[in-house]
């Protein structure tokens, strides 16, 4: 007799692989941009515990915390996608889409703003971001809801009706801002250049506890991919699931979206990609999307300092979403079927 | 007999309007039960409330001798598998990968399927003849052969009831006697306890051991189809002109129906 096998174990570490071998190569390029771009040469002695003073603060105090900013935020960023299109059963669904980071935004923007007496402004800031992310979810979520269950089409349209909306609030607010009008809008447009050791410390913890539960939970996942009454059929419970699996994305969007601002469709492409490469079993798309986004930010880093002049860094959302776009555009000619698309 | 589900006064409400109303049923171990009712009579809700998909608002549904209020959705799962009425799925997974969904209930949170699930699930697939298919991406399936994955992830569950509602709503005529045949056989070969819901007459009187008719939210006739399926019965309920006869071929019980008793 012979035996079944679970489908695409070596293809799933062959990919897994390459996507680190990526993530490495392009975040070593990224630890040597200064005015002069550092040599290889010179960041591997940094990196060994030598060179220059001036060269150690470029590496380790510039661009590593930036570098490793990418990293977190591209997996949560893409685990957050990957989980909503699972959720919502939408191949179009994204923290971007749904309205969710512009309410992150304005939470953050909010927090950037305005003085919140008795919080420090390090926690002020997410926390701003996440409670104002999960009202928008639940607003969005709760327009898409007719006599007690989701339309999709209402849920997208909602989401973008919600997000163009809270985005025009966050537009005012950047515009009477005044003199701290230029760090919003620099933020705004979605960018890794405040990235510091300090903020990481807020930001890992969370999006590590987000990918963590994600995680933990991506066999029911897979049920509720089928259906909310093929996944209670098999034993899940759906609607605590469903809450727990909200909270999660919606704490590591509004932490992303914080401290690096809004970075569009990192949600939107990942996991499509990582679908046609793997399939769509969670328990494969779920890790394999953290590596890949935290891949594609790092390599979207590398290209936003190739592109820089003489105002400085471009911010890396223009970059996402240059390259995001036109390839998922793309996708939408030309894979249809593969991405689960009738 | 031993009886494995005991439904007692059970009572569901949807909006304040009642679509149960105090249903007693005790469902028999290895039995084949037909549950007919014209569209909107709450078959479905019943079904429903059998594995806790819906919890009732009265009344009560025990699982061998526990009330399924104190077991988990996920203890339910092991015991209970269910085929719904609508299976289209939009995501490319694997035939293979939604027949091992049937093992969820007895993974924990970290842990990928045994050689012993796998071993379960090759064996569903087998028995349900869709082994030679199990890398075909199920959105590209015709409906009865969805139907029959859908049966084969039941199977996985290792289920002692196994649920179907409506199986046979969007199959060809030939499939929908593939499938009720291979639901029949599974319950003779191995007790399975079986409850379908369905409005076709002809099917349940073929297949089911018992039928049960609601009415009104309420169990208007309960017996063996002999029993149940009198012209009498047959017209207050489905509002057909109809008898159950025997068939000149094959001498099998058949019900053959003459029209709607509307306006006569």
């Amino acid at each position: 007799m012979n035996k079944l096998r679970r489908s695409g174990n070596i293809r799933f570490v062959a990919i897994l692989a390459a996507v680190l071998a990526v993530t490495f190569i392009f975040a070593f390029l990224g630890l040597g941009w200064a005015r002069w771009p550092l040599s290889a040469q010179v960041v591997w002695d940094v990196l060994l515990g030598g060179g220059s003073p001036v060269n150690r603060t470029i590496v380790l105090d510039i661009n590593l915390p930036r570098v490793i900013m990418a990293v977190f935020v591209g997996a949560g960023l893409a685990i957050s996608g990957a989980v909503m299109q699972a959720l919502f059963r939408n191949p179009m669904a994204s923290p971007y889409i749904l309205g969710v980071s512009s309410g992150a935004a304005l939470g953050a923007a909010i927090g950037m703003l305005f003085t919140i007496p008795f919080i420090p402004y390090l926690i002020a800031t997410p926390l701003l971001a996440f409670v104002f992310c999960f009202g928008t979810m639940m607003l969005v979520y709760s327009l898409s809801r007719v006599g007690g269950s989701t339309h999709v089409e209402t849920l997208l349209l909602s989401g973008i009706a919600v997000g163009a909306f809270i985005s025009a609030i966050v537009s005012f607010l950047t515009f009477i801002a005044g003199d701290r009008m230029e760090g919003i809008v620099f933020w705004s447009m979605g960018s890794l250049s405040k990235a510091s050791f300090m903020n990481l410390s807020i930001v890992i913890p969370v999006i590590v506890a987000g990918l963590f539960i994600i995680l933990m939970l991506s066999k029911e996942l897979n049920a509720m991919m089928l259906g909310d009454a093929h996944a209670m059929d098999l034993g899940v419970d759906v609607k605590r699931t469903r809450l727990v699996l909200l909270i999660a994305t919606t704490a590591v969007t509004s932490v992303s979206v914080a401290f690096v601002g809004v970075i569009g469709f990192v949600g939107l492409v990942i996991p499509h990609i990582v679908r046609m490469l793997v399939g769509p079993d969670n328990r494969s798309v779920i890790p394999l999307s953290i590596f890949a986004g935290a891949a594609y930010l790092v390599i979207c880093d590398y290209i936003a300092h190739a592109f820089s002049g003489s105002v400085g860094v471009m911010p890396i959302g223009i970059i996402t979403a240059l390259i995001g776009g036109p390839y998922f555009i793309y996708l939408l000619r030309r894979r249809r079927h593969q991405v689960g698309w009738t | 007999m031993d009886v494995i589900v005991d439904v007692r006064d059970l009572s569901f409400d949807y909006n304040r309007s009642p679509v149960l109303d105090g249903v007693d049923l005790r469902i028999r171990k290895g039995e084949v039960l037909g549950i007919l009712g014209p569209n909107g009579c709450g078959k479905t809700t019943l079904l429903k409330n059998l594995n806790k998909n819906l919890q009732p608002h009265g009344g009560c549904v025990m699982l061998d001798g526990e009330d399924l209020k104190d077991l988990s959705k996920k203890d339910i799962a092991r015991d209970i598998a269910v085929v719904p009425q609508s299976n289209e799925i939009r995501f490319a997974f694997t035939v293979q990968d939604i027949v091992t969904m049937g093992r969820m209930p007895f993974m924990g949170a970290f842990s990928g399927e045994t050689s012993q699930d796998l071993g379960i699930v090759r064996d569903a697939m087998e028995r349900t003849g869709i082994l030679q298919f199990k890398d075909r991406h199920i959105n590209t399936m015709s409906g009865g052969e969805r139907q029959r994955v859908i049966i084969a992830r039941a199977l996985a569950q290792t289920p002692s009831v196994l649920l179907l509602d409506e199986p046979t709503l969007h199959l060809d005529i030939s499939t929908q006697f593939d499938v009720l045949d291979l639901v029949r056989r599974l319950s003779e070969d191995e007790g399975l306890t079986v409850v379908i819901v369905s409005h076709d007459l002809s099917m349940a009187v073929r297949y089911c051991d018992r039928v049960m008719m609601l009415k009104d939210h309420r169990v208007f006739a309960l017996g063996t189809p002999e029993e149940v399926l009198t012209p009498e019965n047959m017209r207050e309920v489905f509002n057909v002109d109809a008898v159950l006869e025997k068939d000149a071929r094959n001498g099998r019980d058949t019900v053959r129906i003459f029209g709607s008793c509307t306006g006569r």
